[in-house]
């Protein structure tokens, strides 16, 4: 079904319009299905078990039926992947589960300071387009680093770009598996560790069989599930506030109320109340931090005392239970409690803030601030543009269509499938937004929907809601909401049927897999074709190859589900850290290697581990889990005041590592010896199409 | 191999059509976030500066690889160095 080589272009493309079509419509009569069920009574349980099981199902299915040995077929899927379906692969291999669950969380969140994501991500394509995609397809290989080896002439460079693949591709495969527990956790009810493993069946079986064959068959199949998931909801919403179906036309006017209410709220009496308390615990913390110890005791001696007066008093049971428990959950030793102190400083503070206005860009307390917010800002959208031009998931399914007018074509596709999703992402942000300060907030908190407490019980640090001021009602402030949740319990927020969230999440899933699949691979063609073949054992036979990749993949995935079960960071940031270093080590080296002649070995080596060492160093300074990672403790504002430079944020450390590259690319280039003859017309060979009118069939069997 | 005139003269073309692009790529994403704090005028309900990072850019991004796309598969068959049909 997904091609072999007999068959003729064009009869290749019309047999996979056939399968598709019929795949989505019947995908979208399994929710109608499962919408007459879910009217009738089917449970809601079995509702987010049907979507689990059908989706993995469908996609080890495809899986088995593109399984293969071949290496071709295997790294690079036989190259003849039609613009408009690699372009629907890359959309899928490129929206994860930070795109899917956690941008429009963001938006929520940050208004305007989350557009840095949307046009970061959708503006680095045209990096990809202008600098990339058609060189690299008329070279023609297999992998990123096999374009390092033959351009820069050697195993260093093709080494360090192994490392660099696996480095960036590893931090993002972690959060992906990441996003599988979470959604895995929420569709069945199991435990967050089962559904990272339950999930990782689903990306193992696809590319494992397969490799990119499989791959990108599965990925066009859940972009397809992941897109409608994405837009119903919306859309839906968007009829429900403004009566047309468009809703990225006309959230502008919604985004006027929720202005408008949010001018409200900044002024309202009973907020500013529950700010203010939050503020007074903040304030408390950082004075037990001046005197750590002394602090301890007088906490144990005030819990201690609670517990007396609770038994004295004939107290009700629960209450001298939870008083008994709060004694035994006080920090054991000196170091503990400073910890505490510390979170419980920054958590309160962040929570005595003012809501940020959605529309304004750059919030800040004076123009200082400001000027900060707007330089983050820019630095930002610079490291998400250059690192999406820089990551090797990415930039290999490029490797895998017919010629280099479709690799053009297809970056074209690519974007304008992903710009369906991200065009749309800031209206659901907005409406989204509409209905928690409409609906939810000033509601009695005897009233409040089901979902609540259904949200709080999967992570109490996704959704909690408490009475702070007790006066029974719930006031904006008081809600504690994870950007990651947004998405998902969007229609639950729109009050829309359960199916919608079943499907939502399903889309959530195949939006994190699809990513998964794509970043596993890469890891285990870094290791077994780059690694494996050309350094250790360049006599190994096709079949041994792709077996060692096999193994690898399995090897890499329970590794990335080990890490993510210990629920790192946020997703958002292990996505960011990761296109900063693809930013730092393959962009210069990449583009310069296409774009001048001159650079050579040394001058990409350096260039390379260069920028990669100034973001990891810059990272590992000033970002809170990282720095307690390798410092053993945790980081203060001091701390980390300190060790910033020029107030960026370490979210952008490619900011400083881009540039480095280059600059130590061109002058060390410069310092050394040129590159040879056969270089300059490897550069020459790919800059044209074409020089003697044949195809490029790049070396397929190689 | 040896590179005619007509091979430079399409490399240069290459380069003045990615020049142009980036130079508005670089406009739309940077020049006018950097004034974003200005330009907060009232655009469809919109204050203009949302809607460009929220959307227009969007659409002049995907406008901008189309057209490199169409320009230059045109402008390799003009110069005779377009792939061959397999």
């Amino acid at each position: 079904m997904f091609g072999n080589e007999k068959q003729s272009k064009s009869e290749f493309k019309q047999g996979l319009n056939k399968v598709y079509t019929w795949y989505t419509g019947g995908f979208v009569s399994f929710v109608i299905l499962l919408a007459i069920l879910e009217q009738v009574g089917m449970p809601k349980a079995w509702i987010g078990y049907s979507f689990l099981a059908a989706t993995v199902l469908l996609y080890a299915g495809i899986g088995v039926m593109s399984r293969t040995n071949d290496a071709a077929e295997y790294y690079v899927a036989g190259r003849r992947v039609p613009a408009l379906y690699n372009g629907m692969a890359t959309g899928a291999d490129w929206m994860s589960a930070a795109s899917f669950i956690g941008m429009a969380g963001t938006l929520y969140l940050t208004g305007y300071g989350g557009l840095a994501f949307i046009l970061g991500w959708t503006g680095g394509y045209c990096l990809v387009a202008l600098f990339l995609a058609p060189y690299l397809r008329k070279f023609g290989q297999f992998t990123i680093p096999d374009f390092l080896g033959a351009r820069y002439e050697g195993h260093l460079p093709r080494l360090i770009g192994v490392f660099a693949a696996i480095l960036c591709s590893f931090t993002y495969v972690v959060a992906q598996i990441y996003g599988v527990g979470l959604i895995t956790a929420r569709l069945t009810g199991l435990a967050f560790e089962v559904g990272i493993f339950a999930g990782l069946i689903g990306i193992l079986v696809c590319s494992f069989l397969g490799g990119m064959r499989a791959v990108t068959w599965t990925q066009v199949a859940q972009y397809i599930i992941l897109i409608i998931a994405y837009l119903l909801p919306v859309v839906w919403l968007s009829v429900k506030h403004t009566g047309v179906p468009i809703p990225q036309a006309v959230y502008g006017y919604t985004l006027e109320k929720v202005s408008a209410k949010e001018e409200q709220l900044l002024k309202d009496p009973k907020e500013l109340e529950v700010r203010g308390i939050y503020k007074a615990r903040s304030d408390a913390a950082v004075e037990k931090l001046k005197d750590v110890p002394g602090s301890m005791a007088a906490d144990k001696a005030a819990a201690e005392k609670k517990v007396e007066e609770l038994k004295a008093s004939n107290g009700r049971l629960a209450d001298i239970q939870a008083a008994e428990a709060a004694v035994g959950k006080l920090p054991k030793d000196e170091a503990a409690a400073r910890a505490a102190y510390t979170a419980a400083r920054t958590s309160n503070a962040a929570r005595s803030n003012p809501p940020v206005r959605h529309a304004e860009p750059f919030p800040g307390k004076d123009d200082a601030a400001r000027d900060i917010a707007r330089k983050n800002f820019m630095a930002l959208v610079f490291c998400l543009m250059i690192g999406t031009a820089a990551l090797p998931h990415i930039l290999m399914r490029y490797y895998t269509v017919p010629s280099v007018r479709e690799a053009r074509e297809s970056v074209s596709w690519s974007l304008f499938f992903i710009f369906l999703l991200y065009f749309t992402a800031p209206a659901l942000a907005v409406l989204a937004k509409f209905e928690v300060y409409t609906v939810l907030v000033n509601t009695p908190f005897a009233n409040l929907p089901e979902w609540i407490a259904r949200w709080s019980s999967v992570d109490a640090s996704l959704l909690s809601v408490v009475d702070v001021n007790k006066d029974g009602i719930l006031q904006l402030a008081e809600i504690s909401i994870g950007g990651d949740i947004i998405v998902l319990a969007t229609p639950e927020i729109g009050g829309l049927p359960y199916v919608v969230s079943g499907m939502v999440a399903a889309g959530g899933l195949a939006a994190a897999l699809s990513t998964a699949d794509g970043l596993l691979l890469t890891i285990a063609n870094a290791l077994s074709h780059d690694l494996y073949y050309k350094v250790l054992d360049p006599n190994a036979s096709t079949a041994r190859r792709v077996l060692v990749s096999k193994m690898l993949l399995l090897v890499v995935a329970l590794a990335a589900a080990y890490v993510a079960a210990q629920k790192p960071a946020d997703i958002l940031f292990l996505v960011s850290a990761a296109f900063s270093f693809a930013a730092a080590a393959f962009f210069p080296a990449l583009t310069l290697g296409i774009f001048w002649k001159r650079a050579n070995k040394w001058g990409a080596s350096l260039g390379m581990v260069a920028g990669l060492g100034v973001t990891f160093y810059y990272m590992v300074t000033t970002q809170p889990w990282l720095y307690k990672l390798t410092h053993g403790v945790a980081i203060t504002p001091e701390i980390a005041k300190a060790n910033t430079w020029w107030d960026i944020a370490p979210i952008s450390a490619g900011l400083f590592g881009v540039p480095l590259g280059f600059a130590v690319i061109i002058i060390v280039s410069l310092l050394t010896k040129a590159p040879g003859r056969d270089i300059q017309d490897l550069v020459e060979h790919v800059r044209y199409p074409s020089l003697d009118g044949k195809t490029s069939a790049g070396s397929a069997a190689h | 191999m040896q590179l005619t005139a007509r091979h430079q003269e399409y490399w240069s073309k290459n380069l003045r059509i990615t020049a142009l692009l980036l130079g508005i790529w670089f406009f739309v994403t940077f020049v006018l976030v950097f004034y974003a704090r200005s330009l907060t005028f009232n655009f469809f309900g919109w204050p203009f500066s949302f809607w460009v990072a929220g959307q227009g850019a969007l659409v002049v991004y995907c406008l901008i690889i189309w057209y490199y796309a169409h320009y230059m598969n045109k402008l390799d068959i003009e110069y005779g160095v377009s792939e061959g049909e397999e």
